[in-house]
């Protein structure tokens, strides 16, 4: 009998600091049997408990694509009791991953769209996986122009730094990445994630948008995509709600009747506009 | 299949029979208070209760312990977890009430959902695990299980229904492995299954309709979620969690890790939790998607009485048992929230 709660061992491959606070680090995964691999067949967007034996578990976005092999990266903000362990632990140690969980982004039901994604603070891991997978040359022919906003409270906040350099060179990628104000050294956009947004004005004529971020950057987002015309069947957001099973039976990340760790973390604005706002 | 008729003077060797395969479960009274039927395991010559109201605790623990050890790990070096080895003993549970008998059978459904995430603990236990039900001929005046998807004769979820007639018990196989329970047993007269409809038919009888919900399927969710009522009910609501606990279709857990004090051992057990705690939803970040107390109180009815009906049509997360009735401190009473719901 499969038992869903079992996490399949994996050792730390390698850890990268990636912020200046040292408050977020990457963590490279490896599994310790192939056929464990195999079974954790993923798409950007779903997310895994991540398993410290001692301390728990803690639900967090896959940051690696599918497209890079089946090393997994997470990158992790220190928080609670299991991130503050897993900031302690080195290369060569051993942890637990279960899932994949949730359902993901929708992409293979948009192809042929553009691709306008918004991203703001750590909540770009799991849109990480999106890009990475978006440049794969299986995909990227298959859809349209791929608009990425991200921003960060200052240069050092931003996650991936070096990656985003090459995204940019990707044939119709453009990233537009910014920082809340201008700092030493910045040569890039400052401002908040909606401005710009705002002046990117993006057309939303056959485009769907992936929007993550804290709270407070999606609501001032939301109407100036409203103004220029998405419709909530356009526009998918991804929850963070508190859970612990991950498969929709222990009850605590319900929205409505939705299960979070189930039904989404993704739904579509059109979904969320008929649930309560508990999240 | 056929009805069988148990005389109560044969039940020790019936019992007897029964026992050389399944370790025997029943409702008994509790030797500390003497008020109230806990279930206990039946030692040899006990006599099994059949006047019990019902138990205060759902046999859902059965299923679903309070606290469960699901996984651990031996080594610190390698701290990679582990399953805990399955119990494979066969167990009988005698005179469950078909309340509690239609809320397991529900439980499956939210337990054993698809093949990639059955619940591996509920699913070994219940598989060996049988039911033998006992009809309630005499509902108690909290029971609403005629107006909740079972009734006082339901035979859901069960392998052997007995209804009381008396010094007799007449016998009814529903699957099976309550066929082979009942296969030595004489069979029933015609009278005495008349008996037993008559009964069932007195039982229902004595349950007036006492809740409404023709409303809330057309009601949206969010019209629910929004009633002006939820401020109301939730300022007696004292967030103890009783309702939850004592009923036989709540199944919110959480998971920890517990560590031996040296560091060598580890275990990750799931203990029931509940959605009245302020610390159910709190996120680490210290946001509380449910921060209000009536946010919670809300939940527990609406997920009962819409969500699921939203997720699994015609079902409610509900089998109206009444223990909840019967058992909150500061008697709220889950009919007259239903109710409200339904007008509005």
């Amino acid at each position: 009998m499969l038992n869903p709660y079992l996490p399949y061992p994996v050792r730390i491959a390698e850890v990268r600091t990636e912020t200046e606070d040292k408050t977020l680090r990457t963590y490279a995964l490896d599994f310790l049997h192939e056929r464990d691999a195999a079974a954790f067949a993923y798409r950007p967007g779903q997310f895994a408990e991540l398993s410290v034996a001692g301390a728990g578990e803690v639900p967090i976005g896959i940051a690696s694509s599918p497209t890079e092999g089946t090393r997994l990266l997470f990158t992790v903000f220190r928080a609670g009791t299991v991130t503050s362990r897993l900031h302690q632990m080195r290369e060569g140690d051993l942890m637990g991953v279960r899932g994949p969980l949730g359902n993901g982004f929708p992409l293979q039901s948009h192809e042929g769209k553009n691709i306008l994604i918004v991203a703001g603070g750590y909540a770009v891991t799991t849109l990480r996986s999106v890009m990475v997978w978006l440049q794969h040359p299986q995909n990227r022919s298959r859809f349209g122009e791929v608009d990425f906003v991200y921003g960060a409270r200052t240069p050092g906040m931003l996650l991936y730094r070096d990656e985003m350099n090459a995204w940019s060179q990707t044939a119709g990628v453009r990233c537009h990445i910014t920082v809340d104000r201008e700092a030493p050294g910045w040569t890039g956009l400052t401002g908040f994630v909606p401005a710009v947004v705002e002046q990117l004005a993006p057309d939303p004529h056959n485009a769907i948008a992936l929007v993550c971020g804290p709270p407070a950057m999606i609501r001032f987002t939301q109407p100036v995509l409203d103004a220029r015309g998405w419709q909530g069947d356009q526009i998918f957001l991804s929850l963070e709600n508190r859970m612990k099973c991950g498969i929709g039976i222990c009850g605590r990340c319900n929205v409505g009747h939705q299960y979070v760790c189930k039904d989404g973390p993704v739904f579509s604005k059109a979904e969320l506009d008929l649930l309560p706002a508990e999240y | 299949m056929r009805h069988r008729i148990l005389s109560k003077d044969s039940l020790a060797g019936f019992l007897e029979e029964l026992r050389a395969e399944y370790t025997v479960f029943a409702p008994r009274q509790d030797t500390k208070v003497p008020s109230k039927t806990v279930w206990k395991e039946l030692q040899q010559d006990e006599v099994p209760d059949f006047r019990f109201v019902n138990t205060d605790m759902s046999p859902k623990h059965f299923m679903f312990p309070q606290s469960e050890c699901m996984l651990r790990y031996e080594d610190p070096a390698a701290p990679v977890l582990a399953p805990v080895e399955h119990d494979s003993r066969k167990r009988l549970l005698l005179n469950v009430r078909p309340c509690d008998a239609r809320a397991l059978a529900f439980m499956d459904t939210v337990f054993c959902q698809d093949q990639r995430t059955n619940d591996a603990y509920w699913q070994e236990k219940r598989n060996r695990t049988v039911m033998v039900g006992l009809a309630c001929n005499n509902p108690c005046p909290t029971c609403f299980c005629h107006q909740a998807n079972s009734g006082p004769h339901d035979e859901t979820g069960l392998d052997l229904l007995l209804v009381d007639l008396g010094n007799r018990l007449l016998a009814k196989p529903l699957t099976e492995a309550g066929k082979s329970m009942a296969a030595g047993l004489p069979d029933a007269e015609e009278e005495d299954i008349l008996r037993g409809k008559e009964l069932m038919q007195r039982a229902h009888e004595a349950m007036p309709p006492v809740i409404a919900t023709d409303n809330l399927e057309h009601r949206t969710l969010l019209e629910l979620y929004n009633l002006p009522y939820w401020k109301r009910v939730c300022e007696t609501c004292i967030n103890c969690g009783t309702c939850t606990f004592v009923c036989p279709t709540c199944h919110c857990f959480d998971i920890q890790d517990e560590t031996t004090p040296d560091g060598g051992k580890g275990r990750r057990v799931r203990n029931w939790d509940f959605c009245m705690a302020p610390l159910f939803t709190l996120h680490t970040s210290g946001h509380n998607p449910r921060g209000e107390k009536a946010a919670r109180v809300r939940q527990r009815f609406m997920h009962k009485y819409k969500y699921i009906p939203m997720r699994q049509p015609a079902e409610v997360g509900c089998v109206g048992c009444g223990r909840c009735v019967r058992l909150c401190p500061v008697n709220i009473d889950i009919r007259d929230v239903i109710n409200a719901m339904n007008q509005g």
